[in-house]
Order: C-alpha cells, then sequence, then structure tokens
C-alpha cells in the first residue's frame, strides 16, 4: 500500500484529477443541455415522447462501442471522451427533470399564469424550484454512470483513473487495478454526498421530506 | 362600462362549443355571479377575460380597450384571478404568496411588507401566519389567503372560479362576508362563479345563468326570483327556494301597519299616558314635529317619572332599532325574531316614520306562506291520486 503510493503517488493525483475533470465536465455539460430541453419538452408535449425515446436508445449502445464510434469521428483524447460521458449523462437527467415539471400540481401552474407571471418566470421561480429534487436525483444519478464510465475513456487515451485499470489488465497487477478502482468507488461516494446536500439546499424548505 | 363581453364564443377542436354567444355588460362596483350547471361554460367565459383562454371570436373590453390588444401577462396583473384549486405556490410562506404580483410588479421591498400585513388582517388571520407555508394552514384559511391574494396589487376587478368550494357552510358564510365587504366598502367589481344558488342570491347585484353555453336569463336576483325566464331557471332556482323567495322579496313597506301609533317629543308625559290607553298599547314610537323618528318610550320609565314634569323627549330611550320600508322583509324577520324585539318601527329614506311591523304581522305572513305551500302540496298529492285511478 505505502509502496504503491510511494512510487505511484504523484500519478495518481494526476489520473484522479483527469478522472474528475473528464466527468465533471461532461455532467457540467449534460445538465446544461438535458434541463432546457426537459423544460422545453413540457411545454411541446408531443415531442417529448420521441426525444425521450431517442436518448434512451443512445444509452443503450455498448459502452465500448459508443467510445470506439467516437475515434473516426473525434479522434482521440479527452473531447471524444467528453463526448461519449455527455451522451450517456443525459437520460437521466432529462427523464427525470420531464418528469418532475410534469408532476408539478397544474392548479399551482395555472395560478402561476392566472396571477401573471411570464413563461420564464413560472419556470424559474415554480417549476424548477419544485422539481429541483427530482432533477438532482437524476443528476446524482448521471453522476455515478459518469464517474464510473470515465474509467473506460482511458481506452481512447482520454487518461484518468482507468488508466491504472488497463495498465493492472494488462500487466497482471492487482495493486494498480485495485490503485485505480478504490479512488473511483471514493470519488462516486464524495459526489454523491455532495450532490445531495445540494439537493437538499435546492429542496424548498416546505416540501422536504 | 368598466367590462364589456361581445358576442364571446369558444370552440374547441371538433367543434365542441364551450361557449355559443356571451354578450355582457358590467359596470364598476358590481358583483356578476355566473351560475349554471356543469359543464355549461361558466370557467371557459371567466377563463376568456383575462386570456387564459383566447375567444374564438367575439371581444373583450376592459375600460372600452379590446383586451387582445393587450400584452396578457400584463392584463392578468391588472385583474385578481381566483383559481378553483386555490393554487397557491407550496414552496413560498404565506407572506411571498399573497406579495407575489405585488414582487412582478416590482414593487419595493418596504411596500410589500406593508402590503402582506394589510392582507393578511383582511384574511381575518393571524400576523405570525405569514412566515408559514400553505401546508400548515387548514383548508379554510389556505382559501382565505387564496382570495386576498387576488387584491394584493389592487386590482379593481377580481375573477373568481367557484372559491368557496368545499368548504364547511361557517368558513363559507364568514368568507362570503368578506368579499361582499370588498365589495361594498372598497368598491371592487366581482366576476364570480358558483354552483351554489343560495351564494348566488346572496352576494351578486346581477346573475348570470348558463346552460350548455348559452345565457339564460341576466339579471337581479330579485328578478330572477320573481320572473324566471323559462322552465330550465325555475328548475335551477328550486321550486322549494321560490316560495321562499316570497317574503323575501316582499319590502317592508308592503306588509307594515301604516297607522303606527307616536307621540311626539314635546309632548308631557300625562297626555303619553292618555295615547297609551287609548291605543291600548304599552310603548310609544317618539317623533320630532317633522315625523322624524327620535325614540321610543315604554309603560314602566313613564311610571317612574309621571311626576317629573319633563317632557316626552326628555325620557324616552332614543335607542330604537328600526328598519326601512324598501329593505327586505326576510332580514326583518330575522332581526325581529332573533333579538326578541315586539315590534320594529318603519321610516323611510327620510327617517320619517311611515309604519310598525309587529309579531302579529309577521305571524300572519308565515302563515301565508306556509299555507299556500301546503295547498302547492296538496295539488301535488291530489294529481298523484288522479294517476292511481288511471292505473285502476
Ligand atoms: N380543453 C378543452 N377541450 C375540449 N373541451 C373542453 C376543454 N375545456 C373545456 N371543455 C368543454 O367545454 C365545456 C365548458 O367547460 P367549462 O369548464 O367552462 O364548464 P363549467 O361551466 O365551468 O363547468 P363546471 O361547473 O363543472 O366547472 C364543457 O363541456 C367542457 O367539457
Ligand atoms: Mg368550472
Amino acid at each position: 500500500m505505502i509502496s504503491f503510493f510511494q512510487t505511484n503517488g504523484a500519478e495518481l493525483l494526476v489520473k484522479i484529477w483527469q478522472h474528475i475533470y473528464l466527468s465533471f465536465v461532461s455532467l457540467g455539460l449534460g445538465i446544461i443541455v438535458a434541463v432546457p430541453v426537459a423544460v422545453g419538452l413540457t411545454r411541446a408535449k408531443k415531442l417529448a415522447g420521441f426525444v425521450i425515446g431517442l436518448a434512451s436508445v443512445l444509452q443503450t449502445i455498448p459502452s465500448m462501442a459508443l467510445l470506439a464510434l467516437m475515434i473516426p469521428i473525434f479522434g482521440i483524447g479527452s473531447f471524444p471522451a467528453i463526448v461519449a460521458l455527455f451522451i450517456y449523462s443525459l437520460l437521466p437527467i432529462l427523464r427525470n427533470t420531464y418528469i418532475g415539471l410534469n408532476n408539478v400540481d397544474p392548479s399551482v401552474l395555472d395560478a402561476a399564469k392566472g396571477i401573471g407571471m411570464s413563461n420564464m418566470q413560472s419556470i424559474m421561480q415554480v417549476e424548477l424550484k419544485l422539481a429541483a429534487p427530482v432533477i438532482m436525483s437524476g443528476i446524482r444519478l448521471s453522476a455515478t454512470f459518469v464517474i464510473a464510465w470515465a474509467t473506460l475513456a482511458s481506452y481512447i487515451g482520454a487518461g484518468g483513473l482507468g488508466d491504472f485499470i488497463f495498465n493492472g489488465l494488462n500487466l497482471y497487477r492487482s495493486d494498480l487495478i485495485l490503485g485505480g478502482s478504490i479512488p473511483v468507488i471514493i470519488l462516486a461516494l464524495i459526489t454523491d454526498y455532495i450532490l445531495g446536500k445540494i439537493e437538499y439546499l435546492l429542496t424548498p424548505k416546505s416540501i422536504r421530506a | 362600462m368598466l367590462l364589456s363581453l361581445e358576442h364571446l364564443r369558444k370552440e374547441y377542436p371538433g367543434h365542441k362549443v364551450a361557449v355559443n354567444d356571451v354578450t355582457l355588460h358590467i359596470e364598476a362596483g358590481e358583483f356578476v355571479c355566473f351560475i349554471g350547471t356543469s359543464g355549461s361554460g361558466k370557467t371557459t367565459v371567466l377563463r376568456m377575460i383575462n386570456r387564459m383562454l383566447m375567444p374564438t371570436s367575439g371581444t373583450v373590453l376592459i375600460n372600452g380597450e379590446d383586451t387582445s390588444k393587450l400584452d396578457p401577462v400584463k392584463l392578468r396583473r391588472k385583474l385578481g384571478y381566483v383559481i378553483q384549486n386555490i393554487g397557491l405556490m407550496p414552496h413560498m410562506t404565506i407572506r411571498e404568496n399573497i406579495t407575489l404580483v405585488p414582487k412582478l410588479l416590482k414593487w419595493s421591498q418596504e411596500k410589500r411588507d406593508a402590503k402582506a400585513i394589510e392582507l393578511i388582517k383582511l384574511a381575518q388571520l393571524p400576523e405570525e401566519f405569514l412566515d408559514r407555508y400553505p401546508s400548515e394552514l387548514s383548508g379554510g384559511q389556505q382559501q382565505r389567503i387564496g382570495v386576498v391574494r387576488a387584491f394584493a396589487a389592487d386590482q379593481d376587478i377580481i375573477l373568481m372560479d367557484e372559491p368557496f368550494g368545499a368548504l364547511d357552510p361557517i368558513t363559507r358564510e364568514s368568507l362570503q362576508d368578506l368579499v361582499q365587504d370588498l365589495q361594498q366598502r372598497l368598491g371592487k367589481t366581482f366576476i364570480f362563479v358558483t354552483h351554489d344558488m343560495d351564494e348566488a342570491l346572496r352576494l351578486a347585484t346581477k346573475v348570470v345563468i348558463m346552460d350548455a353555453g348559452d345565457v339564460m336569463q341576466i339579471d337581479s336576483p330579485e328578478n330572477i326570483l320573481k320572473h324566471p325566464a323559462n322552465e330550465f331557471v325555475t328548475n335551477l332556482i328550486g321550486e322549494e327556494r321560490l316560495i321562499q323567495a316570497r317574503p323575501s322579496v316582499t319590502p317592508v313597506g308592503q306588509i307594515m301597519l301604516k297607522s303606527p301609533i307616536y307621540i311626539t317629543q314635546d309632548q308631557s308625559l300625562p297626555t303619553a299616558l292618555e295615547t297609551m290607553h287609548k291605543s291600548r298599547v304599552d310603548t310609544l314610537l317618539v317623533t320630532d314635529a317633522n315625523r322624524v323618528l327620535r325614540g321610543v318610550v315604554d309603560i314602566e320609565t313613564l311610571n317612574d317619572e309621571f311626576n317629573s314634569g319633563k317632557t316626552v323627549g326628555d325620557i324616552m330611550d332614543d335607542k330604537v332599532f328600526y328598519v326601512f320600508e324598501n329593505s327586505v322583509v326576510r332580514d326583518t324577520v330575522n332581526r325581529i325574531l332573533k333579538m326578541g324585539y315586539k315590534n320594529v318601527p318603519v321610516v323611510n329614506k327620510e327617517y320619517q316614520l311611515v309604519g310598525i311591523v309587529t309579531r302579529a304581522t309577521l305571524v300572519d305572513m308565515v302563515y301565508n306562506a306556509l299555507w299556500s305551500q301546503d295547498e302547492d302540496a296538496n295539488d301535488q298529492t291530489q294529481i298523484g291520486n288522479k294517476e292511481a285511478n288511471v292505473d285502476d
């Protein structure tokens, strides 16, 4: 253990940083895209089935295959990996945001509109706030997926903790495999914990469980 | 004209006509009640006024201005709206809820805080409630908040869609008092949808009766009761209410005794006793020289003060309960019965004594009302018998 840190400590920090970078950038992009799209879908319900269906199909592409598909399009490195991880992050956020928004009491929406809120005010001040817990659980789910799958990004040269794991597999060295996997697990747990705190803060006081 | 609906029509896809052709003119300060069967188009009319729905054809004019040319968001901020399901924001405190429109209108924080306190008082709820969430209030309390929210930005026109549905009768009545007070004291104009005929008759200055997208009758509650336009209206009002209504729309002037026993206030006490003795009564109404009602004097007081040399005006009780000759009998009946008055003087607009309602008069009235109802009942049994005979 100690000898593992002595020889690989510096590299480990670099890989952890790359891993965080890959996961968080793709998760962030996922949120930036999926939340507004879901809001849009609540205003165009006819499209909702199609778009969510499309995201589900993307989700079912095996992750290795998706990564491999990225190479002819974007080459290798962190960019194609981020694109692939971003695609994976979409579905849970999209679906949960849509469900959360749809579950807001229609009489509340009617009142918001009826007393003179603009569409944007209704979305920002009412709908997203009331749907926050459901949206956040979608984001937490995506975060876990993305952190786990970011290990595969090493396969297309994006770096991250996957490098240790793949090296370990190639060299039959279990210390490298564990040295890569355990930080991934810890990273996922810490992220989920922090997102849980954020979820708590974003959930309006009166509807906290 | 504050609000005009001109030939409003709403068709839903598939040629489903929700509202056929509604024309209605509403003056400031009116209380208009829409009533009708379920699905008759009441909500649809209401929602076309604040453009929650676009009419298929026809126009809504507010102060002569065509609302289809206005920004719907701005329009809605000027019209108070109480939706059927209250619709309080669950994630906002009561304070935030009732000052939502002022906030949208960018009022200053102080002005909003002052408004919140004013409104919570109006709702007759304690100020501590301002920092609670809707889920921490009872259904009736929430409904009160929903009602006062519609007044937050001093809206002059208030739209209400069955605001007091699903409330117990006592809460309901106190909320009816609240809106009636707002209409009468602040001169607000109400467009009010209800299922409850008693509520409509009680609150409305104008009742609009609807059936299947058409207006059946637009009239004052009195006229609706006196002259229902057609069979639908008659059925909607209900036979029972029409009978009950007979005394209720009669003005006091019609049933009072027109020769009350009275005395002017400058008369001496012996003259008063003389008058009582001659007319065989134990109290006398007291007026001034112009016959304006001033008070009442009874035999006990007269007896105590008989030798004092005072005038009737000196010893009379000036706190006398009276009714106006054009007020409605139903109220008078209730007051006389509830407060235990033996009789009540009736005055005209100038407060001049014109008559008196005695308990005996009321007995006659109640007797007549019940007796005529009995007659109706007898008629029906006779018809029943005839039918039975035919079957034989
Ligand atoms: N979005 C819609 N699409 C099609 N038809 C509708 C729609 N909304 C309402 N309707 C129909 O329009 C008619 C009038 O509806 P409205 O809600 O105005 O009735 P209402 O008088 O308010 O009834 P209630 O007393 O039950 O509230 C009803 O027959 C209803 O089914
Ligand atoms: Mg309705």
